[in-house]
């Protein structure tokens, strides 16, 4: 089956990341296909390559990097509501004169359109958030 | 790279995308960052309806003022989405009347009839938390918000 998943709330304050990574993983292992991932609301937060959890905790953003390159997954955090929490590739820091950018590997910025496209060609597109 | 792409899919696919509406306007940015989705999706050309319950019924009623609270009103946004060809609003009756609200209550949400000599009619539709469970059943996609 051809999966979507939709992400709306940021690491390690709620479990929807966890969750989707989880779910991501075991789809991709059973042979399914995630057409993309998108990261919504705060879930924008889960492509900062900054964070920096305590060693002896689970580190998402890496995660999500490692298995997006292992899989060649699609990424997609949404460009305006990354713009609002700050999460900036190099192209958009430029853009908007800011002195850094912080993307993780593995995710890539683009329009809410990428959404509503993965949710059109997907089988099903799963949700989670609250 | 940045802004949005052109969509990608060729008119064949035709979805019914629901967008649930379930928390109050102001306090959380879920209420506007749907609405942000709702707008994209116009594009997309497809059958796109949206329905409030819970405290979501908050989102379309009248007489929105907030400048004591620092943040924008955007409620005045649900009104132009007859210009985007999202015509379908449902309510949910039962958390209307959880909340004490009723119909009137209500902005005056409409769009104009374009298969009928563009005839304004209401977009807001008050429907039994039960007739709603059926609409759900009948939608290819649910977003929640």
């Amino acid at each position: 089956m051809k999966f979507g998943v939709l992400v709306t709330e940021g690491p390690y304050t709620h479990q929807a990341s966890d969750s989707a990574y989880q779910f991501t993983k075991a789809a991709l292992e059973k042979g399914h296909e995630i057409f993309r991932v998108f990261f919504y609301n705060d879930g924008v937060n889960n492509g900062t390559r900054l964070a920096v959890p305590p060693q002896d905790d689970r580190n998402l953003q890496k995660a999500w990097s490692e298995l997006a390159e292992k899989y060649k997954l699609d990424l997609v955090i949404c460009i305006a509501a990354a713009q609002r929490r700050g999460i900036l590739d190099a192209n958009e820091a430029k853009r908007h004169g800011k002195d850094a950018d912080n993307i993780a590997p593995g995710f890539r910025i683009s329009g809410l359109g990428q959404l509503v496209e993965a949710a059109i060609i997907a089988d099903r597109l799963v949700s989670f958030g609250d | 790279m940045a802004d949005v792409e052109a969509p990608k899919i060729d008119g064949s696919i035709k979805k019914k995308l629901m967008y649930v509406n379930r928390k109050a306007p102001y306090g959380t940015i879920y209420a506007l960052e749907s609405l942000e989705v709702v707008l994209i999706s116009a594009a997309f050309e497809q059958d796109v309806s949206l329905a409030f319950l819970d405290d979501g019924v908050f989102q379309i009623m009248k007489n929105q003022n907030t400048s004591g609270i620092g943040m924008k009103n955007f409620s005045p946004t649900y009104k132009a989405l007859g210009d985007y060809e999202v015509t379908k609003l449902y309510v949910e009756k039962e958390s209307l009347d959880e909340r004490g609200l009723k119909p009137e209550n209500l902005m005056d949400i409409t769009y104009e009839d374009e298969a009928d000599d563009y005839t304004e009619k209401p977009s807001i539709h008050i429907v039994s938390r039960s007739e709603l469970t059926d609409i759900m059943a009948q939608q290819d996609v649910l977003l929640n918000f």
